[in-house]
């Protein structure tokens, strides 16, 4: 590399330098910030599987037809739920992501 | 002396302490692994547990456990003198805190990422459980009386302030609604309210009708108001009663509405003050006017300086927000090193860069002196000291001294008032479970147990009368607090003492700390209320404090013993069935 083509360089290294240490800064302050959005997220989501698997605890769901599309798109995120409420292997036979 | 020759004396021991001891005690004492799969790993959930990279969790580490504490303590400990608060601050931080916060990292991160508290009652049993939540009820409530005096007190003193403290409060809702409703960084907004901030603060101290000066709307200082009160004692009141109403209405909003933007800009604070004291240390090498040693001191600092100076030295705080937090997140067991003893020394910085700042304000010794005439005097006076010096350091960069004072007195007011609301929201919860636990299910109500926790830290903060009158006894609560603080460090230390033996690990480098802390605490709480509350000799009665050093005593003597006790019966055991070592 020539004298010529670090100089030409040489500015973007320290802007991307630069960038990387506020990027730094930014996650170190939005650390907890993200942790409060994410538990939000998550109770929203502990409704949302409840309505979906409200005809096991007997509690009649209107819209059940419909959920059963949503199968594929929930297998994963059954997974991490219900690890989350404290079941290590999936409790229903049908829902067989572990 | 030359002030930059303490701060270089700091940092070397600080980086030698880092280098060498931190070391020591990470390979041959917690003998930390690095395929130990921490917690964060183990329990990954996308909240609470989350593997997060040393660096930016040692950031957050630090900027949760830096506050004003480690001010207000060096600021009145300087009373006896600058060398043993310095030594007390670089020791205490190199072989206590040091080892208490790295410590209590990775017991928790040893144990599924329980909390000390949750691990203190698996060790002492379910009695114990609400004997530490007695204990940190205390300590909150220390908390909530120190800290909404300390702001009162900076009001008053610093009238340019306020302006600039109050506009932080709508900026912060600001910030608040634009993230949660609509997404994005938190970065611009913040800066731009940081500038705000600083630009009504630099307003105020120019122009005197932004000024909210209560004391002479009042007719001045010493002028009759009503009921016997003068101009002090009444904008006392009435900035204590503001206070009040803004912390009920705070703690009870949702975190992300206030307290948590308001964390956010008041972490840019902190780097702002320390950069501005350092940078105002190194361009102006101020030389210490303050005595190295206060001869002449009315009470003896061995061993009130161990109490005096708790947050910046140790702090058993530190041991909840690294076990209740940042052990969830540590993505590998070596990173605590860096994140635990790193912390401290961060801690340490502050407090030492507060002794230089109080230490170089005086003209001569024989000012200081004055200022700082009898301990009293040093409680009163010491957090203005620390602003005026901390204005004179920024003086150093070009800023006008005024100018500095107050920025300054916006950042310590901005940290007293996020602390504030934080201890009355843990204060809420646990007067919450004492409800629940002991069958009044009223206290449970957000409302109530709100009311309990601000009735009593206005009460608390109020009744202590001060040799200046009314509302000017709130610092003589300091001890009370560093004593609390104390405490629950030494049952942090003991903890990790429990977790080495049963490792069959030497257990001297954490039950010495903890035996001297223990020792130092008791004694001076002993001393501060057999001899000087009590009404002992000739000493006046303050039945107030006496009733809650006595308080504190009982508690301590009662965890010493439960401990004792538990231990001849098999605590290590108890402590075991949470741990994921395997065995």
């Amino acid at each position: 590399m020539s004298r010529a083509d670090r100089d030409d360089n040489a500015p973007a290294g320290w802007r991307a330098r630069i960038g990387r240490v506020i990027q730094g800064y930014d996650a170190v302050l939005s650390l907890p910030h993200r942790q409060e959005i994410a538990r939000e997220l998550q109770d929203e989501e502990d409704l949302f599987m409840l309505l979906c698997f409200c005809d096991m605890m007997g509690i009649p769901n209107p819209v059940s037809d419909m959920t059963l599309e949503l199968y594929p798109y929930m297998l994963e995120r059954f997974h991490e739920w219900h690890r989350r409420q404290g079941i290590p292997r999936s409790p229903l036979d049908s829902f067989r992501c572990c | 002396m030359n002030a930059i020759w303490i701060a270089v004396f700091g940092v070397v021991c600080f980086v030698m302490g880092f280098r060498f001891y931190s070391k020591f005690i990470a390979e041959r004492i917690y003998r930390l692994d690095p395929d130990f799969q921490t917690p964060a790993h183990t329990y990954r959930d996308g909240v609470d547990y989350v593997p997060t990279n040393k660096w930016i969790l040692w950031g957050h580490h630090f900027t949760s456990v830096a506050g004003a504490a480690p001010i207000v303590g060096p600021a009145i400990a300087i009373y006896w003198g600058w060398l043993p608060a310095i030594l007390w601050v670089v020791l205490g931080t190199v072989f206590a805190a040091g080892v208490h916060d790295f410590g209590a990292i990775v017991l928790s991160s040893r144990h599924k990422g329980h909390s000390i508290g949750t691990l203190a009652n698996r060790l002492i049993g379910q009695r114990a459980k609400l004997l530490f939540l007695f204990i940190i009820l205390i300590l909150v409530l220390m908390i909530n009386a120190v800290f909404a005096w300390v702001i009162a007190k900076l009001f008053i003193t610093f009238p340019s302030s306020v302006l600039s403290v109050f506009i932080q409060i709508p900026l912060a809702v600001w910030i608040g609604y634009r993230v949660y409703r609509h997404s994005g960084s938190m970065l611009l907004p913040s800066v731009v309210a940081l500038v705000v901030m600083y630009g009504a603060a630099l307003l105020a101290s120019e122009v005197p009708a932004l000024q909210i000066d209560l004391v002479s709307w009042f007719g001045g200082a010493d002028a009759p108001v009503v009921g016997g009160f003068d101009g002090t004692s009444m904008a006392f009141l009435v900035w204590i009663v503001v206070l009040m109403v803004y912390v009920y209405v705070a703690s009870t909003l949702p975190v992300w509405k206030l307290l948590q933007p308001r964390d956010y800009i008041n972490s840019h604070q902190l780097v702002v003050g320390l950069a501005l004291l350092y940078l105002g240390l190194l361009f102006g090498a101020p030389a210490m006017t303050a005595p190295a040693v206060n001869g002449e001191a009315d009470i003896s600092w061995y061993p009130l300086l161990f109490i005096t100076i708790a947050c910046g030295a140790i702090s058993g705080f530190h041991g909840l927000v690294g076990s209740g937090t940042t052990s969830k997140q540590l993505d590998k067991e070596t990173d605590a090193r860096l994140i635990g003893y790193g912390g401290a020394l961060g801690e340490g910085m502050l407090a030492m860069v507060a002794i230089i700042a109080v230490g170089t304000l005086f003209a001569s010794g024989a000012d200081f002196t004055a200022t700082y005439s009898s301990f009293a005097a040093a409680g009163s006076s010491g957090l203005g000291s620390f602003v005026k010096g901390a204005g004179q350091l920024a003086a150093n960069l070009g800023i006008p001294p005024q100018m500095g004072s107050t920025l300054v007195a916006v950042i310590v007011v901005s940290f007293a008032a996020t602390t504030l609301d934080t201890a009355v929201r843990l204060m809420r919860y646990i007067i919450a479970e004492l409800g629940t636990e002991y069958g009044m299910p009223v206290l449970a109500r957000k409302h109530v147990a709100t009311s309990i926790a601000v009735v009593s830290s206005a009460a608390l903060v109020i009744l202590p009368e001060g040799p200046n009158g009314f509302g000017s006894g709130g610092y003589l609560l300091w001890p009370l607090f560093g004593t609390s603080n104390q405490l629950l460090a030494g049952i942090t230390l003991m903890l990790v003492s429990v977790w080495l033996k049963r490792q069959g690990r030497p257990v001297v480098f954490t039950l010495a700390p903890m035996l001297f802390l223990l020792v130092m605490t008791l004694w001076a709480m002993g001393q501060q209320v057999i001899f000087t509350w009590s009404g002992f000799g000739d000493a006046p009665r303050n039945l107030l404090l006496f009733s809650f050093g006595s308080l504190i005593l009982v508690f301590t003597l009662w965890i010493l013993l439960e401990a004792s006790r538990s231990f001849r019966q098999g605590a290590g055991e108890r402590l075991d069935a949470l741990s994921d070592e395997p065995r």
